[in-house]
């Protein structure tokens, strides 16, 4: 690791006003991404500034709407939080599953989407889910927040602050690991709303990042259930292909985890 | 038996300290004054090194020195030896291009070490590194067997044309041509034994102190055999002279071969110690241990296997290609020689067998001997061309391996192994009775009413162990004898320690040693101290490795044990005034038989030192000293098999059942040698499921790391079932065979054989990761 | 450099490093705790797990200073002096150890497993918990039993209390 210099932010606002400070800053929230990126001394910031002790950014609270997790709550909270299993019990679920306990313990709702890694779980369900990304400057919808591998609507300095979830009637996730790494070869997220609109993201899968995937959301916008989507043929082209999984098995997983996960949305 | 001698399931002496984090591993070694070193690699497969330019690094606060591959040879220190001697078939010796410690002139795989930073600090080290700007001049690369071997290749050294290291056999050719003219069915398999990165979870690490007074060095490193380590270093890398050279092999996270050799690493801290005159310490990273650290198995092999109309063998031809990677490790060139081609008989009856292997430079890691050694590699082959062959000629699999089981010991096979003793129907049986065999149709299905795709496959292993009777590996080209030393020292008190060159890195020698002490006194364990691993505490050893330990360095320990007991006894008659012959030993007490007359162990002990009264002409003391040598191999041989469920929807396979049927012999610790099992099992599913390194065609490490190298997890492995038969050995005092490496030579092919039948589709090979299988199904 | 501040094993410390320190090097390096091991260097492993305020989490994954005014057991610190905690007489008794280089790492989230599931702990939810952890030796088969084993013991001696 390059040296650097840590800083604990006790506010949002002392944790942009740290980050401006530096000159090539970086956010540090559970550090369960960015520590081993800089271990490997492929990123090098000035600055870490450390958001995971800010209060302001820890904790989950119902809204009238739905439910709303701060930034900096770990995934293991939102896993064991009562109020978000019985809201949406597939983002509950999909937190369960994040990483393996260690990471949970450490890493962050924030973190992990502004890192918007193609293989990582939150992603999906923020898409699929319809969520709203708030910051410290403005509000993105999740359609409007992710760009790509890597990549978000994120601003320079701009810090998620808390992500709100619209209330759901059904909700789901499967993950297929990764053999060697244990992040998602490819998981699925299907959500449906109390009106009936349906919305399903996939991660891991394409050469994009994470995406809504159109013909299993028509599928199941007419058949909430695992047989309609028996016939539905996912195109593997811009699929990711690596050595652990081709394009079209990656294809071929984005229908056989949308089924499992509507049968585990019930 | 005692409660603590052989047989007794007896919780490890060692663990202690392990499970209070006492553990002394070489990284936890602090020298006064110590330096830190980080190695300079190349990231290119093949390259020219035009230049090193240091200067800006050693300008950087806390640098001590940049070294480079060009010092290394202006000092004279040895270029990397491999210590056994293959000749090709028209009587060429093998070929062998120089590995100098660090690269002066050309790097010929990704990884390769070209100068060390020595620094006050490991980062300071890792800064400087980054300042150091090396000039390569990027050569072609080839990283597979396939395309090394083609003509117009690119050359990896100058002594290897055609890139071909030997080009050995085995077997009687014209025999073996003779019996597939006479066969009535022939069956063909062609595989890949895929490569594999042992993995150790401690890293590689070495700490190194020269004493410029005395002209002393200490070595403190991760080593399977830490006096094979000092020969090396002193005889061949003229580092230092052995009687001036200290190795200490504390603590060792595990090894499974891969902390046989004595790496460039090793040497350079050595050798660098006296450059800066400082203490230097290298530890490996998990990235360089992927780069570094010798990989095992990458074999390509094609089979033909010719019976009769009755379903006998009459014979099997084998040619294999095997990747040696960018240099001749240790013992790379044994291990797809004699420890492969002469286990190319199996369990089996086979009148004639010929084996033809390729050794092939690569622009890759070195390969050697990763636990089981060859023995996989033949083991995976036949098992797999048995299932082939029960498939293709419409047979059970047990039956037709039943039908060619060798029965009758000893038996000589025609690839030199000459086993002598083995049940191989006992193990079969055993297996198949704890799977329930019989009942497998109906729950295969079950299985498919819900959608699963269930299958069984069997693995019927042997292979050979204790290694080895000096003179017959002398005879095969073994640059060294591979006979195990014991010492035991009865203290004055009757404490005993018993000094073994083996070497333990998780194998629990400190208690099963122990155990055999207790077993032959009737003392407790906790009055016998094992002591190992050190070269200045214990006498020239061997080592640890190919499942030696209890049946070359546990036969050294009966062996020095029977002196030890012939001069008590000698003792106790002469203080009890009695004839030694009717001297028995019994719960620690030498008594005159017959009579109620005795002498404790303590005070036969406290004899031998005071020597105030020993018998006329006896030296004082009680220590003994013997060194075995094996008059055979030894072995192991087993059933394993493997039920599991494969999802046609994902490719994944889950586990059912996994059962295995063992024959070690006598079993020292029934405990400890189950724990090695399902250690090498979890090894051998590894290779089967999961584990397999990836380069691509410029020679780059794909699988780098645990990102892309899948290790397995708690949840990749099922419960196993074990259990065993037992011939015991006739060829050492124990009746032992060794245990270290069954699991993982026998499993792979279970597990393969089971999915292949699951899916039905005989096209598959390791690792069998769900994207594979799936494609297996899916076409 | 900074002057971090933190109670390990029970002990207040302060120590001065580099910013870049992880944790585990701080506990290693600085404070002679050479329990804790370093397996890997992309966070899989656990061989560096250890309690940060309760939870098991990787040392090598945390800097020394978000360790700050934490609360940090080590392998060291489990024991009551002479007296194992239950996991680590469970992992003695059941040969869940072999080398015992992940050892350390794998006691610590064993503990931390039993914590969270209590005793309802069966073998598929310890192979699942211990996804974070990787042991070469022992094929995990002796280690599960071991954390089973340990969740009795430990209610049992929780009941006492």
């Amino acid at each position: 690791m390059y040296e650097t210099t840590y800083h604990r932010a006790s506010s949002v606002d002392d944790a942009a006003a740290a980050f401006a400070k530096g000159k090539d800053s970086k956010f540090l929230a559970g550090g369960q991404t960015l520590l081993p990126v800089m271990k490997q001394r492929l990123a090098a910031p000035s600055d870490v500034i450390d958001l995971s002790k800010i209060k302001d950014m820890i904790g989950i609270v119902p809204t009238n709407n739905g439910i709303e997790i701060k930034g900096a709550t770990t995934h293991y909270d939102v896993a064991e939080s009562s109020d978000v299993q019985k809201a949406i019990p597939g983002l509950a679920y999909l937190a369960s599953v994040i990483g393996d306990p260690a990471v949970r313990y450490r890493g962050t709702i924030g973190g992990s989407l502004a890192n918007n890694d193609p293989a990582a779980d939150y992603p999906a369900a923020v898409l699929a889910l319809n969520a709203t990304v708030k910051t410290n400057k403005r509000t993105i919808p999740a359609d409007d927040f992710f760009k790509g591998l890597f990549a978000t609507a994120l601003e320079d300095g701009e810090i998620i602050t808390a992500v709100s979830f619209p209330v759901t009637a059904k909700s789901g996730y499967a993950k297929f690991r990764n053999p060697a790494s244990r992040f998602a070869l490819t998981a699925v997220f299907v959500a449906r709303s109390p009106s009936g609109e349906v919305r399903v993201a996939a991660a891991g899968a394409s050469q994009s990042g994470v995406m809504r995937v159109g013909a299993i959301e028509s599928a199941l916008t007419t058949n909430w259930s695992a047989s309609a989507l028996d016939n539905v043929k996912v195109s593997a082209s811009g699929m990711l292909s690596d050595i652990h999984g081709t394009a079209d098995y990656r294809a071929n997983l984005v229908r056989v985890m949308a089924q499992r996960a509507v049968i585990a949305a019930g | 038996m005692g409660v603590e001698g052989i047989g007794a399931s007896v919780v490890r002496k060692e663990d202690r300290r392990f499970i209070t984090g006492k553990g002394r591993y070489v990284d936890d070694v602090k020298l006064v004054g110590m330096t830190y070193a980080h190695f300079i690699r190349s990231p290119h497969a093949h390259a020219k090194v035009k230049g090193i330019d240091s200067s800006a690094a050693l300008k950087m606060p806390g640098v001590v020195a940049v070294l480079t591959g060009q010092q290394i040879v202006d000092d004279k220190v040895g270029n990397l030896i491999c210590g056994w001697a293959i000749t090709s078939k028209d009587g060429s010796p093998m070929k062998m291009g120089a590995w100098p410690a660090m690269a002066p002139e050309t790097v010929r795989f990704v990884g390769q070490a070209v100068a060390v930073v020595i620094a006050d600090t490991k980062n300071l080290a890792k800064d400087a590194a980054e300042a150091v700007v090396v000039d390569y001049e990027e050569l072609p690369a080839v990283a597979d067997v396939r395309s090394a071997i083609k003509p117009g290749a690119v050359q990896l050294h100058p002594e290897a044309p055609g890139n071909i290291i030997y080009d050995w056999h085995i077997g009687d050719e014209a025999a073996t041509k003779d019996a597939f003219s006479k066969a009535a069915n022939v069956v063909t398999l062609e595989l890949t034994n895929n490569r594999l990165v042992p993995n150790a979870m401690e890293p590689r690490a070495a700490v190194a102190d020269y004493d410029a007074a005395e002209e002393h060095y200490t070595l403190w490193t991760t080593s399977q055999n830490p006096h094979v380590a000092r020969l090396v270093l002193s005889a061949f890398y003229n580092i230092a002279p052995e009687h001036k050279l200290r190795v200490i092999a504390p603590d060792v996270g595990g090894g499974f071969g891969s902390k046989i050799y004595i790496y460039p690493e090793e040497m350079v801290a050595l050798w660098a110690s006296k450059k800066v005159g400082r203490p230097v310490k290298w530890t490996g990273d998990r990235s360089e241990a992927f780069l570094t650290d010798a990989h095992g198995r990458d074999h390509i092999s094609k089979a033909e296997m010719a019976f009769d109309k009755d379903n006998k063998i009459l014979g099997l031809r084998v040619k294999t290609h095997a990747n040696f990677g960018a240099y001749m490790s240790l013992f790379s060139s044994a291990v797809p020689t004699y420890l492969y081609a002469t286990l190319l008989s199996g369990q089996y009856v086979i009148p004639a067998i010929y084996a033809e292997v390729v050794a092939v430079y690569t622009n890759t890691t070195p390969v050697d001997a990763y636990r089981g050694a060859g023995r996989p590699e033949a083991s995976y082959l036949l098992e797999r061309m048995m299932e082939t062959a029960a498939r293709q000629l419409k047979v059970d699999p047990a039956e037709l391996r039943k039908t060619n089981f060798i029965t009758q010991f000893p038996y000589q096979t025609p690839v030199i192994m000459a086993y002598d003793i083995g049940n191989f129907h006992a193990s079969i049986d055993a297996a198949m009775k704890a799977i329930d065999y019989a009942g497998f149709p109906a729950r295969k299905a079950k299985a498919k009413a819900d959608g699963k795709l269930r299958g069984i496959g069997l693995s019927c292993y042997i292979e050979a162990c204790g290694i080895a009777p000096s003179k017959a590996v002398g005879s095969l080209g073994a640059g060294v004898g591979l006979w195990e030393s014991a010492e035991i020292r009865v203290n004055p008190v009757g404490t005993i320690e018993v000094l073994t060159g083996t070497h333990s890195h998780g194998q629990g020698h400190e208690t099963a040693f122990a155990q055999i002490i207790s077993e032959r006194l009737g003392v407790p364990i906790s009055q016998v101290s094992i002591v190992h691993g050190d070269t200045d505490k214990v006498q020239f050893g061997m080592g640890t490795y190919g499942s030696r330990s209890i049946a070359v360095g546990g036969a050294a320990i009966v062996k020095a044990m029977e002196k030890v007991e012939a001069k008590a006894k000698k003792i106790a008659a002469h203080a009890l005034e009695a004839s030694e012959s009717d001297i028995v030993i019994e719960n620690g007490e030498f008594k005159v038989t017959g009579t109620d007359k005795s002498i404790a162990l303590p005070m036969v002990a406290l004899a031998a030192y005071t020597a105030h009264n020993l018998p006329d002409g006896m030296e004082p003391g009680l220590k003994e000293t013997a060194f075995y040598d094996p008059t055979n191999f030894t072995f192991p041989a087993g059933a394993y098999i493997c039920e599991l469920e494969v999802d046609p929807g994902t490719g994944k396979t889950s586990f059912v059942n996994f059962v295995a049927a063992d024959d070690f012999g006598r079993l020292i610790n029934p405990m400890i040698v189950e724990g090695q099992v399902h250690g090498g099992l979890a090894q051998g599913i590894g290779q089967a499921l999961l584990e397999g390194v990836v380069y691509d065609g410029t020679g780059q490490l794909v699988t780098a790391s645990f990102m892309d190298y899948s290790m397995p997890r708690a949840d990749d492995l099922p419960s196993f079932k074990l259990s065993h038969t037992t011939t015991l050995c006739p060829g050492n005092p124990l009746g032992v065979k060794g245990c270290g490496e069954a699991g993982a030579i026998g499993a792979s092919a279970a597990v393969i054989n089971a999915i292949t039948d699951a899916i039905g589709n005989n096209k598959l090979e390791m690792p069998a990761t769900p994207d594979r299988v799936w494609h297996a199904i899916h076409g | 450099m900074s002057t971090v501040k933190l109670t390990v094993n029970g002990r207040a410390v302060s120590v001065d490093v580099e910013d870049r320190t992880l944790l585990v090097h701080l506990l290693r390096e600085n404070l002679n705790l050479t329990g804790t091991h370093v397996g890997c260097d992309t966070s899989q492993c656990g061989a560096c797990v250890v309690h940060v305020d309760g939870r098991a989490v990787k040392s090598c994954t945390m800097l020394a200073g978000q360790a700050a005014g934490c609360n940090v057991t080590t392998i060291e610190g489990l024991a009551k002096g002479d007296e194992l905690h239950p996991m680590q007489a469970a992992f003695r008794d059941n040969h869940g150890l072999q080398c015992g280089y992940c050892t350390p790492g794998m006691i610590m989230s064993a503990v931390d497993i039993v914590h969270r599931h209590g005793g309802k702990l069966d073998e598929e939810t310890v192979r699942q918990e211990l996804e974070g952890n990787i042991c070469r030796c022992t094929g995990y088969h002796n280690i599960v039993k071991a954390v089973l084993d340990a969740a009795g013991r430990m209610k049992v001696a929780q009941a006492a209390e």
